[in-house]
């Protein structure tokens, strides 16, 4: 009569797993993305075969296309770089589309209104510097309304998005705009474009020595070491003499300034002006890479180039297939969706009604 | 219309740029009562922006001259609603029975529900000859008011009270039937109680996930409608590039304004969609005209950092906001 | 009393429960009648909560059966408690901080329907105005005393229909006059012909309001006592037990001069509830100083002021370098007390939470408390990683690498890799609370052994403890704590087990009348 009523399914949270099984999980999530792309193609009518096919011949079939993909990869990368040590702190930074913004916004006053006043490189070094100083700035606000009353900093962060978005669209109809009623500032003077490198602006260069840099700093320095015992515990890093508030604000104005870099790559180096969209939803993307990366540096290359390939593949397929190109962002989220799910069985066991029974102390 | 004061045009223009942030705002009041911080409103909307409009326009396609106007908005409500609800329950299914990262799942789902919308939209106009057009006869339907026209006239009142689209009536009764639900029902109750605490509602044997489940589906599908409103009304029904223009974000930002009160989302509604097309009616000089737009966004922000600073208890977000739960994990 | 009375309203018949290899309960049997008020006496961790969580359907029993009004019953979540008319007042009450009084009380009772705040209200109120709770139903949670939660959770289970209430320690965080009240209400309700547990460990309430004891320790039910036909003293010998002697190596403090006093420490708490109440002493180096008393008296925050990381009220707290007059400590930072020269090392009592971080490896824990050293941006991972295998080594901690995440190393090993990074700072001030908590016995003499070395370095120990007989045998001297105040200082060598445990439970350990 002592019959126990368990659940059928029961969780509990899995110690460790073996690495090969971890990667296993990980495999299979991506390739039941595949296949739930795949599915989406058939419905529409078309081969799966041959339109995934299109998509990796139009991002890396060719030296052109190749280089649109690095193209869209290098924002991407960047700001997942830059997503990194909030998240590794549990300070949800959301604003990255913002920060990219402001940074872009620095950058392109110097590049509109002192191009004539500086020497070239001096004018790209100022535009950089710039773009980091706002973009650090304006991931500090939150972070500074954080530290000393507990704003909430998800919100915070999202809403300084779109304030900055708006500011851009008045200097685009307002004090920067280029020809009258145009609505468009002008494109930047040629000093204060990027310079290309293998005929991709060399912003792919800074982003990879920023992985590499942030590998560094995240895993070898004292500051990188203060921000993962943060994300333990609060009170093991007051135990252990940090001072919390500081620290947040100031990995906030790293992870704002490596943002507003982006920006500056992107105003200067891909658009060669800045409007409205320079971040076009790469904060946001970003930060699923960043997540899905498990904040490592450099799987963030592989994600980011993943997801470029998709954009950039999903543009031929539109042109040859004449399937509209926002099924990227539909195969994107479904990829997004599956690998984000996976990791609830690699973190947790689920236990059979009737199988084996652990007990394990208090 | 003639004889119609500035102030009346701003108010009546506010309440229909108003009214889909509306839906989107007491859908994510729903969604965020429970728990569930669902940052893909955006993506959401699109769904139900896309859905709704297919199914108005395929439904005059298909009845072959004869729509039915009523019809033709039931199954817009219907289909956008499915759209969004479809979406929250991809969203609930990582989150609640996953239990992945809020934040992140919702900004996917943003990608995800955006890349959707944009794709039903686009495969429409491609599929019927490069645009989606309604009957002007449908767009009436959608887009005027559904009183007769003797009321319609009534000085101040007429315009005001029954001049507005059939969807400004249904977003208020939606925001009424959401405050009576959340505070004076037990279901309410019991909601409100897994999203302020799930561990005290689970010993009360409230079941959290169904809960959670049932509030962020519907909620989502609620906000959906806004989507649908959206194209239908303001964008008059026609899919275009510019798809929702971050009414979704602005939805977010507005369950903050109105403190999770779905009846401060009526009069925050009509705020924010007057703030929106307020540089096209007042001039004022020094104010440059697109500054207006981003007011919303601050009011909120100082919204946000006013509710910390007083510290007010009925005023914070629900506490277990953004936070999965794990029953053994006490 | 007539012979037809033998039904008891609860009865549990050789009641098991373990916990893996702990056995929480080993075979209780103990009954509990209508109109009466139970007192369930032990120490901490003598199985109290378990027992009565069995009851209250939290856990359910390995062995034996309870009995609700002479039937079996099988109770499996709180809902088949309230079905059998039990109720459990636990001691983290659990409500929701924004609703009303009468919202909680309501909570998960009824599905769906309009919520008639009215009528709960009324009902709420009758309940209490029947047992004199003076409770307001519309007030929120969060304007509210601790004592009116407790109350709110009380009225919770009575409005759930419960004839059988178990209180789980409701005195430890009121005042004496709330304390009476709640004394009074309890007294009204066994009246009424409720029955009523109360879990405690203060004997004077035992006392004041039981008039049964039954009394448990370690597990064991030792016995049951009528309290008018028994005494403080008979009920401390039946909780304590027999000193047993443990043999653990106690040297004669070499030297011994002041190296922390502490003078008229007073903090409160974030509720503003007192935790500590002007607590003075001295620590002296060379010597260990143990702290007894019953859980939540004070400890935690007197290791935490201490250690600059709790916020301190009122007093002082002063250090005391070889050759150099005091220093004080109060108002600095844990990083200010390090600089100004003061080695001190703290063994929190929160393992994962406070003093270690659980998903690093013992490398990354030992740089807890050096990565600030050296100059430079660069965090030094060569002096850790060699500490980490000196402890490894000398302490012989079972892990498959000094990287492997110390949250998935026993509790055991957790505790030996935080207690040697402690010790490897080279302190003069080495604070522990509960270092020996969930250990085994080997292990826990490790943990004695290390704390007699740094005593031999002369180093000033304070070891907060929950087992007498350890500390009477490892400490030189005991300071007995009892709600937040001192309740006196004792000489561990003379001192016996019955003096420590009265006066844990009563300021100077004196018999009250």
């Amino acid at each position: 009569m002592h019959e126990v009523k368990t659940p059928l399914i029961r969780l509990a949270k899995r110690d460790a797993m073996p690495a090969w099984q971890v990667w296993c999980i990980r495999g299979s999530s991506f390739i039941a993305a595949i296949l739930l792309g795949a599915l989406i193609f058939l419905v529409l009518g078309n081969n799966p075969i041959s339109a995934y096919g299109t998509i990796l011949s139009g991002s890396l079939g060719k030296s052109t296309a190749i280089r649109q993909t690095v193209k869209i990869a290098i924002p991407l990368l960047g700001t997942a770089l830059a997503i990194a040590p909030c998240f590794k702190m549990r300070f949800w930074n959301i604003g990255a589309e913002g920060q990219i913004t402001a940074g872009a916004v620095a950058a392109s006053y110097f590049a509109l209104f002192w191009a004539d006043r500086l020497p070239g490189p001096a004018l790209i070094l100022v535009m950089a510097a710039a773009g980091a100083v706002a973009g650090g700035i304006w991931a500090l606000v939150p972070a500074f309304f954080k530290a000393k009353w507990g704003t909430n900093e998800t919100l915070f962060t999202l809403m300084m998005n779109y304030i900055i978005i708006g500011v851009v669209r008045w200097l685009q109809g307002g004090p920067w705009e280029g020809r009258p009623g145009s609505q468009i500032i002008p494109q930047f003077d040629s000093k204060a474009v990027l310079p290309k490198v293998l005929g991709v602006h060399c912003g792919w260069i800074i982003v990879l020595v920023l992985t590499v840099v942030m590998f560094i700093y995240m895993k070898y320095t004292k500051q990188g070491y203060e921000i993962a015992v943060i994300g333990e515990s609060e009170n093991t890093a007051r135990y252990a003499g940090m001072n919390v508030g500081a620290i947040i604000m100031r990995t906030m104005f790293l992870s704002g300034a490596i943002s507003g870099l982006v920006g500056f790559i992107v105003a200067s180096g891909a658009n060669n002006t800045l409007y409205d969209g320079v971040a076009a939803g790469v904060g946001f993307t970003a930060i699923t890479v960043a997540w899905l990366a498990q904040l490592n540096p450099f799987a963030m290359i592989g994600i980011s180039a993943l997801l470029a390939v998709l954009e950039k593949g999903a543009d031929t397929l539109q042109t040859r297939m004449n399937v509209p190109a926002s099924i990227s962002d539909i195969i994107t989220g479904i990829f997004l969706f599956c690998m984000l799910g996976c990791e609830f069985f690699i973190n947790y066991r689920l236990i059979l009604r009737g199988g084996h029974k652990e007990v394990t102390g208090a | 219309m003639i004889n119609q004061s500035p102030v009346l045009l701003l108010i009546m223009a506010a309440v229909l740029n108003g009214t889909p942030l509306l839906f989107g705002t007491v859908g994510e009041i729903l969604s965020e009562k429970s728990g569930n911080l669902n940052l893909g409103v955006e993506g959401m909307m699109y769904m139900g922006g896309a859905m709704g409009l297919g199914a108005a326009f395929y439904y005059e396609q298909l009845s072959g001259g004869s729509a039915s106007g009523i019809v033709a908005v039931l199954l817009a409500i219907l289909f956008s609603f499915l759209g969004g609800a479809f979406g929250a329950l991809i969203y609930s299914f990582i989150t609640i029975t996953l239990r992945a990262n809020q934040n992140v799942t919702g900004l996917a789902l943003a990608i995800f529900g955006t890349g959707a919308g944009q794709f039903i939209g686009e495969y429409m106009r491609v599929t019927s000859g490069g645009y989606v057009a309604i009957s002007n006869e449908l767009k009436a339907v959608f887009a005027n008011s559904p009183f007769p026209a003797a009321l319609q006239k009534l000085p101040v009142v007429g315009p005001l009270l029954f001049g507005q689209n059939i969807f400004v009536y249904l977003g208020l009764a939606v925001a009424v039937v959401m405050a009576v639900f959340l505070n004076r029902s037990r279901a309410g109750l019991y909601l409100r109680a897994v999203g302020e605490s799930p561990a005290t509602a689970d010993a009360a044997g409230i079941n959290v996930t169904r809960n959670k489940y049932l509030a962020t589906v519907i909620g989502g599908g609620i906000s959906a409608i806004g989507g649908m409103v959206y194209i239908t009304t303001i964008a008059g029904c026609v899919w275009n590039h510019e798809g929702l223009a971050g009414e979704g974000w602005l939805a977010v930002a507005l369950v903050i304004f109105c403190l999770w009160r779905p009846l401060n989302a009526i009069w925050g509604s009509i705020l924010f969609g007057g703030l929106m097309i307020l540089y096209l009616r007042l001039q004022v000089p020094f104010i440059p005209d697109q500054l207006y737009k981003i007011l919303p966004y601050v009011v909120t922000v100082i919204v946000l950092i006013f509710t910390s600073l007083r510290n007010s208890k009925d005023k914070q977000p629900p506490a277990s906001l953004g936070l999965a739960y794990f029953r053994e994990e006490r | 009393m007539t012979a037809l009375e033998t039904v008891h309203a609860i009865e549990f018949r050789h009641i098991t429960k373990r916990f893996g290899k702990v056995v929480a309960n080993d075979g209780i049997d103990l009954t509990l009648d209508r109109g009466e008020i139970l007192a369930l006496l032990g120490e901490n961790g003598s199985g109290k909560t378990t027992l009565m969580n069995m009851l209250s359907g939290i856990y359910f029993p390995d062995e034996g059966e309870i009995l609700v009004g002479g039937k079996p019953a099988a109770i499996r979540s709180p809902k088949d408690a309230y079905a059998n008319g039990i109720g459990m007042i636990h001691q983290h009450y659990k409500l929701v901080d924004v609703f009303t009084a009468a919202e909680n009380i309501a909570l998960g009772l009824h599905d769906g329907g309009r919520l008639d705040r009215r009528e709960i209200a009324a009902r709420v109120q009758a309940i209490s105005d029947k047992y004199g709770f003076g409770i307001d139903p519309n007030k929120k949670v969060y304007d509210m005393s601790v004592s009116e939660k407790q109350t709110v959770e009380i009225v919770k289970v009575l409005y759930r229909g419960a004839d059988v209430l178990i209180l789980d320690e409701p005195t430890a965080v009121l005042t004496p006059q709330e304390t009476e009240r709640l004394f009074a209400i309890l007294r009204t309700m066994k009246a009424d012909g409720k029955a009523i547990v109360i879990i405690t460990h203060k004997l004077h309430e035992v006392m004041a309001i039981s008039d049964r004891v039954a009394v448990l320790r370690k597990g064991q039910y030792i016995g049951a006592v009528n309290t008018a036909e028994t005494d403080p003293q008979a009920l401390t010998d039946m909780m304590v037990g027999h000193a047993v002697t443990l043999n653990i190596d106690r040297p004669d403090p070499v030297d011994p001069k002041p190296r922390l006093t502490v003078e008229g420490l007073t903090v409160l708490d974030a509720e503003g509830v007192k935790k500590l109440d002007g607590v003075g002493f001295t620590a002296l180096g060379g010597e260990i100083l143990g702290i007894a008393g019953i859980a939540g008296s004070g400890q935690r925050e007197l290791l935490e002021s201490i250690a600059g990381l709790y916020p301190i009220a009122a007093g002082s707290i002063r250090y005391t370098p070889d050759g150099a007059g005091p220093q004080e400590l109060v108002g600095k930072t844990p990083m200010q007390i390090k600089q100004a020269g003061v080695a001190m090392a703290f063994v929190p009592e929160d393992r994962l939470g406070m003093g270690l971080v659980g998903g690093m490896g013992m490398t990354g824990n030992m740089m807890l408390r050096s990565w600030r050293r050296g100059k430079g941006v660069f965090v030094d991972r060569k002096d850790p990683n060699a500490l980490a295998l000196k402890v490894k080594e000398s302490l012989e901690v079972v892990t498959p690498s000094v990287d492997f995440p110390v949250r998935r190393l026993s509790g055991g090993n957790v505790q030996k890799v935080l207690v040697g990074r402690e010790i490897a700072s080279s302190p003069t001030v080495l604070m522990s609370a509960y270092a020996v908590r969930g250990l085994d016995i080997n292990t826990s003499y490790t943990i004695y052994n290390l704390m007699t070395e740094q005593k031999k370095k002369g180093v000033a120990v304070i070891f907060v403890g929950e087992d007498l007989d350890v500390l009477l045998e490892l400490c030189d001297r005991i300071l007995v704590l009892c709600g937040g105040k001192v309740s006196g200082v004792v000489d561990a060598r003379t001192a016996t087990k019955e003096q420590v445990g009265l006066m844990m439970t009563r300021v100077g350990g004196k018999e009250g009348a």
